[in-house]
């Protein structure tokens, strides 16, 4: 195909992390010889895996600060055959939509690293900050580089590596390091995406040999390809669409109903949610944080970059169901919401709720409501980081997380109500804050296609204002338990990962254009394919 | 359209302040005392007044059609035909709004330093209101209607705030909750109206937009207004839908019938806040919201029609709660919601102006009553209950006789504010000829004559009780006990006077041109409502009409009065006391239901939020007992499968085969529920799963 490559920053990006995880394995082995002691084994593994994340955070500017907003292309492609039998390429580049989940990869990769180092702020008692650090550092940085791999990746077998790549790290993050009932939430959470992921490898081999002969990066010519650009190209042509069906059913359908199964248990869809609820309140803080931030969007992207952009008239066909699914998301999930007295599962449910906007905006394939979803994306990615170490915050000093249990804490502590207050409305889609940007373009992208279920949708307003409010209400104001007269305000880590995040959460809700110039062009090519123009 | 790049201060700069105290004030305050907290709180608004009288001074040096100010900052949301920008726009009705707003909060903040002196979370007060001020200049200036949600949703975020100021009392946090998600509940409607235009109008010309002067050059075509009015939507003309949508939006903010309950509730926060947000200014948006959409509104008679019928009901049945209240605010609060009413008949009829002008007057009188009550609860050492206060005019006579005042004005006493705009709605409510049912200016016209006399009373009623007679409260209940009542500091009797004066001369901007004298207001809002001014059509009385009627409310403003002096002066008459304690079956009913407020709130609790709450554990159990049920269920089929292939496999097949199953089923020893370890399992349920959802969509959408 005619992408060569142009630079190998997204390679280095990717496997940074990955060499820091090294690094930190050496040191492990070293450590069997020369013994170090526990205090200095922790802090190195600890510096290093810092020190990549930064690195990555900082490649990740230079690869905002280099992108051509104007192009409609793929930049930053680092192309070569990886397999020549197997047609399997690497092959990595960005694009408009891809480059906000890097960006923001980074940015919440590095803001859950100062969560998970005990720096900068006291902790008390036994925390997960300080058990098996080598490991824990290890497994994030393996992680880091999953998500980056993820969705930097266009060769579809690569894709489905670095997806793959994911998921161990994240089994043993929430199964070591989390909470009571971990192993539980661990399995939960590793069989459902397992599942998932099954579905995408059947769909990913279906696609590929019902893919035309192509080419490979060096010119050698291939009779299927795994090429993610060559497969759009093959499928927006109706390749596909009139490909031999499978059990009597039309080939595309079925390859859009595995791959969207495989991704929707990601994102998480309605009935495939539960696994999230577990994961997220056992999981320590910055995997929650990782979790909600990153992970959900990588169902969502997913969708957009195979469902919708190689199969586009089974994307049409589906259009109706997935926007059913968008609004019980949304609905749904709020009212669960209200019923939670756990508060980290509240805010867990309520991603789930988020994360039904993203799939009504995509299901209205209009321009307002495919912006509004990235948007909400990316809103999200940033608000729900928020809220969860907020969350953290609480359960580290009260060791509980039960939200009648507290009360009248705002006096005690008044900047970290402020701060929860600002990440409650952003969340409840305050206009001016970035959650509303969102929010808004899909309800009035959607509204244009489903009326009634956009209507029902947006009565989720009103509840989530009420769950949110009423949890302010429960938490912060009235009389303060004397249970909690000991507690303290928030510390300098806590507000080195809340503030830039809460900044941002203002800045794009005022001003979003620089996430829009990072993302239209490509939405709109992704719009010429899918979208009745409007 | 005239650019004016200072437009967007008047905005931006109490933003500033409430930066400013948000994150130094509390420093400030602790390092150099109360004045660093209040002195830039008090001189951003003040500014922004000073930017919008050389706004004004800009306007009128403009044609009297071209008085159009606008300034953009920058997109904002450019999205296909949503193009909205952070741009502000001055016409003569945001000015009016603007005027008032920035005049009357500067006072308030002014009055405020006295009345909060004892506060100390004084810096997140002063923080909260300027930051109210950013929004509801905001709300007031937007040029689209995004921008304005942005302002719409932000007072009621402010307003949240300073309900629940004193949050440490749980009824204040609960009021404070109550406030917003009735709110939320009108912002639902707005955000649906603004879609259902919006795609209405794309329907039909194939673009649209969201700035307001675009609207209302599309919405001026012959063929588009043909258009709205003649598709349908669930029975209604796609316009009156719009129309319908936008008032739900109004009905939240301004308090109306159904949705007025958090209104009085308000009354919780601060009083200062109770004057400026629950009185003066955010309440009244919903009614700028129907002026400034009058394009809209008015080419549909049915909505006209509705908005001034629940203008009309809700200023009468707001004014019989006001008759037995004994909290000072709560009677005010009721009179806020009557007189909202007002002003909804006025913009419910067409007389845009007017409503207008009832606005602003109202946000003079109301204040000043409002501050008058505060100076009273300050000087009686926060008591609020009127049957504990009593002759407080001897003890603070500058607050009696600013008191007295503006509830003349509110009464509508000849040449006092209240009267000139008051009269002019309830004429323009008899002279329509818009209104849809039978007797139609007639019916509004005697239902707002009815809560004038209403009006008249329950407002004397409340100064009689609290300022005559002998003071009631000396022994005490509150622990404050034997403290004598006194008079306010300066600068809160100082705002009074001011408030009290424009009480009774502002009226006479819009004087009746039955007096064959200028209307300046009229005059001056005019170019912003001639575009709907030929749909708007009169009844067409004669001026003997316009006498009679101007005569006859007077007469019921003086009828309440001399009703309310007769029963409360002085506390010497026994009758409302008799009437209370009546044993009387008819009586003793009426005053429960009417004293009770007709239990409106009881039966929201029990249907709304009784059917939200049970709602919300039906959800829960299915998604514990069902969803994930499932879930776990899958879980423990797999294993059962996973068993019996492991059977088969240690027996048939060579046990090494299944090591790795082995291993993965190990890691999930501790939840012997999920784990299976088996992936062909997992293949069978997924895939079964994805025939299941393929045969669905197959029936649901073929």
């Amino acid at each position: 195909m005619e992408y060569q490559t142009t630079s190998t920053l997204l390679t280095w990006m990717t496997f940074l992390p990955m060499i820091g995880a090294g690094l930190i394995i050496g040191l492990v082995i070293l450590n069997y010889v020369f013994s170090l002691s526990k205090a200095a084994l922790d802090n190195v593994s600890r510096a290093i895996a810092f020190v990549s994340t930064l690195g990555v955070l900082l490649l990740a500017v230079r690869l905002w600060a280099g992108f051509d907003g104007n192009s409609t292309g793929m930049q930053f492609v680092h192309h070569f055959v990886w397999m020549r039998q197997f047609n399997i390429e690497y092959f990595m580049g960005v694009d408009g939509i891809s480059i906000t989940m890097v960006l923001l990869t980074a940015l919440i990769t590095f803001v859950a690293m100062i969560a998970s180092v005990p720096w900068w702020g006291k902790i008390e008692g036994q925390h997960f900050t300080g058990k098996k650090v080598p490991g824990y550092m290890v497994m994030f940085l393996l992680l880091e580089t999953g998500m980056l791999g993820t969705f930097c990746a266009l060769d579809f077998f690569q894709f489905y590596i670095f997806w793959e790549l994911m998921l161990l790290p994240m089994y043993f993050l929430i199964g070591i390091w989390g909470g009571p009932r971990k192993e539980y939430a661990a399995i939960k959470f590793f069989l459902y995406t397992l599942a998932g992921s099954v579905l995408m490898l059947l769909c990913m081999i279906g696609l590929y040999y019902a893919s035309g002969p192509s080419t490979l990066v060096d010119g050698t010519p291939a009779q299927h390809t795994f090429n993610i650009m060559a497969l759009s190209a093959m499928g927006q042509a109706g390749f596909f669409a009139g490909a031999a069906p499978v059990l009597g059913f039309a080939f595309s359908k079925i390859v859009f109903v595995g791959l969207f199964i495989g991704f929707s248990i990601k994102v998480p869809m309605f009935p495939f949610h539960t696994w999230l609820p577990d994961a997220h309140v056992e999981a320590p803080t910055p995997i929650s944080v990782i979790l909600a931030g990153i992970l959900l969007k990588m169902g969502a992207y997913g969708m957009l970059r195979f469902n919708f952009q190689m199969l586009p008239d089974a994307a049409n066909w589906a259009a109706h169901t997935i926007a059913v699914f968008g609004m019980i998301n949304i609905v749904y999930a709020a009212f669960v919401c209200l019923a939670q007295k756990d508060l980290k599962k509240m805010i867990a449910y309520s991603s789930v709720s988020h994360m039904g906007f993203v799939l009504l905006g995509m299901a209205a394939m209009t321009p307002q409501g495919i912006t509004g979803a990235v948007f909400t994306m990316v809103s999200h990615g940033l608000i729900s980081p928020m809220l969860f170490l907020i969350a953290g915050v609480i359960y580290d000093r009260a060791h509980t997380r039960d939200i009648e249990g507290f009360g009248g804490l705002a006096q005690k502590m008044p900047e970290y109500s402020g701060i929860m207050g600002l990440a409650f409305m952003a969340s409840l889609g305050l206009p001016g804050l970035a959650g509303f940007i969102g929010e808004f373009l899909v309800f009035a992208g959607a509204f244009v296609k489903f009326r009634l279920f956009t209507v029902v949708s947006a009565t989720a307003v009103i509840i989530t204002a009420a769950y949110y409010l009423w949890t302010i209400q429960r938490m912060f104001l009235g009389k303060l338990n004397d249970k909690w007269s000991t507690l303290w305000d928030l510390n300098w880590r806590e507000r080195i990962t809340l503030y830039p995040l809460g900044v941002m959460v203002i800045i794009f809700g005022f001003y979003p254009l620089p996430v829009f110039d990072l993302m239209n062009k490509s939405l709109h090519a992704l719009m010429d394919v899918v979208c009745s123009r409007i | 359209m005239t650019q004016y790049p200072l437009l967007a201060l008047i905005p931006l700069l109490p933003l500033l302040g409430a930066a400013y105290n948000a994150f130094v004030g509390a420093r400030m305050q602790k390092r150099f005392g109360y004045a660093a907290v209040h002195v830039p709180a008090i001189l951003m608004p003040g500014i922004s007044f000073v930017i919008t009288v050389l706004a004004f001074a800009r306007l009128v040096s403009l044609p009297h059609h071209e008085r159009v100010l606008t300034t953009t900052l920058w997109s904002w949301m450019p999205v296909g035909s949503v193009d909205a920008g952070v741009a502000f726009l001055m016409d003569p009705l945001a000015l009016v709004m603007c005027g008032f707003i920035t005049f009357v909060g500067t006072l308030i903040h002014i009055y405020s330093v006295g009345y909060m002196h004892e506060e100390p979370s004084y810096w997140r007060f002063f923080s909260y209101l300027n930051l109210f001020m950013f929004t509801m200049l905001v709300l007031v200036l937007a040029d689209n209607f995004i921008l304005m949600f942005v302002g719409w949703e932000g007072v009621g975020l402010c307003s949240y705030l300073l309900i629940s100021f004193w949050y440490k009392e749980k009824k204040n946090a609960v009021a404070g909750m109550k406030a917003f998600i009735v709110n939320r509940i009108g912002d639902f409607g707005f955000l649906l109206g603004l879609l259902l235009l919006f795609w209405s109008i794309h329907g039909v010309t194939g673009g649209s937009s969201v700035v307001f002067r675009n609207i209302e050059e599309i919405l001026a075509q012959p063929a588009v207004r043909e258009a709205l009015s003649s598709q349908t939507v669930l029975g209604l003309s796609l316009i009156s839908m719009i129309g319908i949508l936008f008032f739900v939006g109004a009905m939240g903010k301004s308090a109306q019938i159904p949705l007025y309950v958090w209104l009085p509730d308000a009354m919780a926060g601060p009083t200062p806040v109770s004057a400026l947000i629950h009185a003066a200014t955010m309440v009244t948006a919903g009614v700028y919201l129907v002026a400034r959409l009058h394009f809209v509104f008015a080419l549909s008679p049915l909505v006209m029609s509705w908005v001034a019928l629940v203008g009309a009901v809700t200023a009468v049945f707001a004014a019989t709660i006001g008759f037995f209240q004994h909290d000072i605010k709560k009677v005010l609060a009721y009179s806020t919601v009557s007189q909202l009413g007002y002003m909804f008949i006025g913009v419910g009829v067409g007389a845009y102006w007017v409503a207008i002008f009832h606005v602003m007057t109202h946000a003079f009188f109301k204040a000043c009553l409002f501050l008058g009550s505060g100076s009273v609860i300050l000087g009686c050492h926060h008591e609020q209950d009127m049957r504990r206060m009593g002759g407080l005019k001897k003890f603070m006579p500058v607050t009696a006789w600013t008191y007295f005042i503006a509830c003349c004005a509110i009464a509508g006493f000849p040449f006092t504010s209240g009267f000139f705009s008051k009269d002019e709605i309830l004429w323009k409510a008899f002279d329509s000829g818009n209104l849809l049912f039978p007797g139609g200016g007639l019916m509004i016209w005697a239902l707002g004559a009815l809560g004038a006399v209403c009006t008249a009373f329950y407002m004397f009623r409340s100064y009689y009780m609290t300022f005559t007679g002998e003071y009631r409260g000396a022994h005490g209940h509150n622990g404050h006990g034997g403290h004598q009542p006194h008079e306010s500091p300066r600068n809160m009797t100082h705002v009074l006077v001011v408030l009290a004066a424009f009480s009774l001369v502002a009226g006479f901007i819009g004087l009746p041109h039955l007096w064959h004298l200028p209307s300046y207001l009229h005059h001056w809002l005019d170019p912003v409502f001639s575009g709907s001014a030929e749909i708007i059509r009169s009844a067409g009385h004669g001026s003997g009409h316009e006498w009679a009627l101007m005569i006859f409310s007077v007469a019921l403003a003086l009828t309440g009065w001399a009703f309310a002096r007769w029963l409360y002066r002085d506390n010497r008459n026994a009758a409302p006391s008799r009437l209370i304690e009546s044993k009387h079956p008819l009586v003793c009913g009426i005053h429960r239901l009417v004293y009770n407020k007709y239990y409106v709130d009881e039966i929201y609790d029990a249907v709304f939020v009784g059917f939200v709450m049970w709602f919300r554990k039906i959800c829960d159990w299915i998604d514990r007992n069902i969803v994930d049920a499932l879930v776990n269920f899958a879980g423990l089929f797999g294993r059962l499968v996973g068993r019996v292939h492991g059977l088969t496999d240690t027996h048939v097949v060579d046990g090494a085969v299944n090591g790795t199953a082995w291993s993965i089923a190990s890691m999930g020893s501790a939840l012997r529920l999920v784990q299976t370890g088996n992936l062909r399992t997992y293949l069978y349920i997924a895939i079964s799963g994805a025939i299941a959802l393929v045969i669905m969509n197959f029936i649901l959408f073929g």
